[in-house]
């Protein structure tokens, strides 16, 4: 079964391959309501959206604005409204599966050989959250095949790309890639493989490599999985084989501030606060504190709690036939 | 979108004057490939005539003294079909420093005698008394190591900017500010490169992250890179050896005009009286040539093939001075292009990584990018980017920022002896993302009267897109 949502749509501006300047109904728009908070939203006229500054007026507040500005809410509070991009989307889809983030799409994308007119092969096709991502990079002349073998999730994600206006770069197929591969043979520049056992679709991806070959990957979060993964590419002939692991810090800026240890007074030396003002004369203390009994500093600190484990990304080379 | 299956051979063929990347082990060298070169790789000297017109990804042999590039055979066969006898552990292995039977002038005669790297390594095997009762594991290793030194075949491959990125941190990682190809990986994805995008570029790593950029871009948009000093450095770029249509849509514009630029003050005629300038300088050593060619004149006019000699000089001089016209006329033309692409102030997106502090840089050029534009800066140290975060949240104009780094762990996957690679790279650089908005106070249409009530300024605004629309 293949999903076509094929209403191209060139003309339409805003997409996820191409810039706009204003927005348009029918746009999908990210709305940024503060540190780390964000909603998506599709434009139409008429309509509102409540937010917790208030309500938004599609027709007023978004259609022919541009994007990047900052929109005046219901309740006085304000918004901004941003073009939608891969990396927007990823933190603002909606979950149907456990999705990649960016970093690991990131490297994904660089270590496949990914750019414009590149053909991909993609199993399975979960949330959609790669998918994007491949879509922004292949377009505008490269072709994205994914297989979903969940029909709920197949169908979902066919329509997503068809609002996001990328359903021209994009076919959905519902089908087992372990059974029945890709659906397509001999034109993949590049493979990617997210499934729960790659080591049984390595033979389906083999043959859907161009003759010349391209590169592979495969995401596992278990260590077995990749163990069985590396021992079928080198069975299938893959060269090159490397896994690797990629952790992302985020650092949090911010000013601490030190409290100066009391030595008590020095020998002569009476004022105990002249030494301590000595050696930062530039931090400036604290209004709050004008003992100067302490030392403000910018730092960047990492978070408490961080993703320590996504999964092993597993590469490899298909030579030439 | 049908058929891509054909694969056009000769785009994957090597032909001279190629960008190529030499591979050996996990070592790269860039080269371009041209007849009779030299090329030193791997405290090896070769010469790659032979591979031009095989395929990209080919495997060759270096003969040791002939330096010439031989094809072996693909596929190259299980040469570990070896008796397969070995020890159980290490108990009974001493080391006596005498297991080795062949001595180093055994070898290097073996070596002269152009014996293969494979037949060495089984000599070197065959000699070996304490082989047979090493682990399986442990053999493995050893023939793994031998490998290594004897064995000297190298793959050509088609340069990408995975190959470059890696090439670069691996050989010259100053050259590139110790920017790591895992953290050029999220620079390209921040920064949401793809193509039909304008992307200015601000770099000091030898071309690589612009050579990058333009690969995501496949030729379509434009990429203008801002460089500092007297021109753009681009030999990383050149590496990637792009088709000609991609120079097309690389624009250069020097960062000491910026501030011209902002102000409305750069005049792209006056840029013509610089190079004009340099022109002037340039023509110096020529003049006395041109000098003495007169008092030729003066005093000839008797020989007719003097005479001539003169004529083709002067013809040469008229003809360079066309040419450093054709260049200045060029070099102004390119700048005028510059300009009108960034006088728009509506890049897409803005991408540095250079080894000036990012403050300037990032405040400076950010005000030619659109608002809800996405921007990264690359930083190898961290507190410059603590500086840009804080000057950004200050001034406004940028949200979601984000100072990021990332850790990259290689593992060595073997049945049985699955582990992290023992070193990995201490750090590959800090990140600081971000999105653009507008720094407008009002952008909702129509000028609002202030201190108007929030409930009233919507009604407002809605007569107001009314009377817009209507009109």
């Amino acid at each position: 079964m293949q999903f076509i949502f094929n209403k191209v749509n060139h003309n339409c501006p805003m997409s996820f391959v191409e810039y706009s300047e204003l927005i348009q109904e029918g746009d999908v728009v990210i709305i940024f309501l503060g540190h780390d908070s964000m909603m998506p939203i599709k434009v139409e006229s008429g309509a509102q959206t409540q937010t917790r500054y208030g309500a938004i007026r599609h027709s007023t507040d978004l259609i022919g604005r541009r994007f990047g500005s900052k929109v005046t809410c219901s309740k006085g509070g304000w918004v901004y409204v941003l073009h939608p991009t891969p990396e927007l989307w990823t933190v603002n889809l909606p979950h149907r599966t456990q999705i990649l983030y960016t970093t690991d799409i990131a490297n994904i994308t660089l270590m496949l050989d990914l750019k414009p007119g590149s053909v991909v092969c993609e199993s399975g096709t979960g949330s959609g959250s790669l998918s994007h991502a491949i879509l922004r990079t292949i377009a505008p002349n490269g072709h994205l095949h994914t297989v979903e073998f969940h029909a709920q999730r197949a169908e979902k994600a066919a329509q997503e790309f068809s609002d996001h206006k990328v359903g021209h770069l994009v076919t959905v197929r519902n089908q087992d890639v372990c059974k029945d591969g890709f659906g397509v043979v001999g034109i993949a520049d590049a493979v990617f493989l997210d499934i729960p056992s790659p080591w049984e679709a390595i033979i389906h991806a083999k043959k859907a490599f161009k003759p010349r070959g391209g590169r592979l990957c495969s995401f596992s979060p278990c260590i077995e999985q990749v163990q069985r993964t590396c021992e079928s590419l080198l069975d299938h002939g893959f060269k090159e084989i490397c896994t690797l692991e990629v952790l992302q810090r985020v650092h949090d800026v911010r000013s601490v501030t030190l409290s100066l240890p009391d030595f008590g007074p020095e020998e002569g030396e009476t004022d105990s606060t002249k030494i301590t003002s000595d050696p930062a004369p530039e931090d400036v203390p604290p209004a709050a504190n004008p003992s100067y009994s302490s030392v403000t500093c910018k730092t960047a600190t990492p978070p408490r709690e961080m993703a320590g484990h996504t999964g092993y990304l597993t590469f490899a080379t298909k030579p030439r036939d | 979108m049908a058929d891509a299956v054909v694969d056009s051979d000769v785009e994957c063929r090597i032909s001279e004057g190629d960008y190529v990347v030499l591979k050996r082990g996990d070592v790269y060298k860039s080269v371009q490939v041209e007849r009779k070169k030299k090329i030193i790789f791997e405290k090896q000297w070769m010469f790659l005539d032979a591979a031009i017109g095989q395929l990209y990804g080919s495997t060759f042999d270096v003969d040791p003294g002939g330096h010439l590039g031989l094809q072996r055979p693909k596929s190259t066969g299980d040469d570990s079909a070896e008796a397969k006898e070995a020890g159980q552990d290490n108990r009974h292995i001493v080391d006596d420093g005498k297991s080795q039977k062949l001595t180093r002038d055994d070898i290097e005669s073996l070596k002269e005698q152009g014996m293969k790297g494979q037949e060495i390594i089984q000599q070197l095997i065959n000699n070996s008394t304490t082989f047979r009762d090493k682990t399986e594991f442990a053999q493995e290793k050893y023939i793994k190591k031998k490998k290594k030194k004897y064995e000297s075949n190298i793959t050509v491959l088609k340069p990408t900017s995975r190959i470059l990125a890696m090439m670069y941190h691996g050989r010259e990682p100053g050259k590139v500010c110790h920017l790591r190809y895992d953290t050029l990986a999220q620079m390209l994805t921040l920064g949401n490169i793809h193509a039909g995008s304008k992307i200015i570029v601000f770099e000091t790593c030898a071309g690589l992250v612009l050579g990058s950029v333009m690969e995501r871009m496949g030729g379509h948009g434009s990429v203008i890179q801002m460089y500092p000093g007297g021109g753009p450095v681009r030999a990383g770029m050149e590496s990637f050896g792009f088709p000609s249509h991609f120079h097309e849509t690389l624009h250069e514009f020097p960062l000491c005009k910026v501030n011209a630029l902002l102000s409305g003050t750069l005049n792209t005629d006056e840029k013509e009286t610089d190079p004009a300038n340099n022109g002037q300088s340039e023509e110096q050593p020529a003049a006395p040539s041109s000098g003495s060619s007169e008092s030729q004149s003066m005093e000839v006019s008797v020989d007719p093939a003097e005479a001539k000699k003169m004529e083709e000089r002067e013809k040469l001089r008229e003809q360079k001075a066309q040419e450093k016209r054709i260049r200045t006329e060029e070099k102004r033309k390119r700048l005028a292009a510059a300009v009108a692409l960034l006088e728009g102030r509506n890049a897409d997106g803005l991408v540095i990584a250079s080894r000036f502090h990012p403050c300037p840089v990032l405040l400076g050029l950010l005000r030619f990018v659109a608002p809800s534009r996405p921007f990264v800066v690359f930083c190898q140290y961290r507190e410059p980017l603590i500086e840009c975060y804080t000057k950004l949240r200050e001034q406004g104009g940028a949200i979601n920022l984000k100072l990021t780094d990332s850790w990259l762990r290689h593992y060595q996957v073997l049945p049985n002896r699955t582990h992290p690679v023992l070193l990995m790279s201490g750090g590959g650089g800090y990140l600081l993302s971000g999105i653009t908005v507008s720094t407008d106070v009002a952008t909702s249409g129509a000028p609002r009267k202030t201190g108007e009530p929030a409930a009233k300024r919507i009604k407002l605004d809605e007569i107001s897109s009314l009377s817009n629309s209507s009109a």
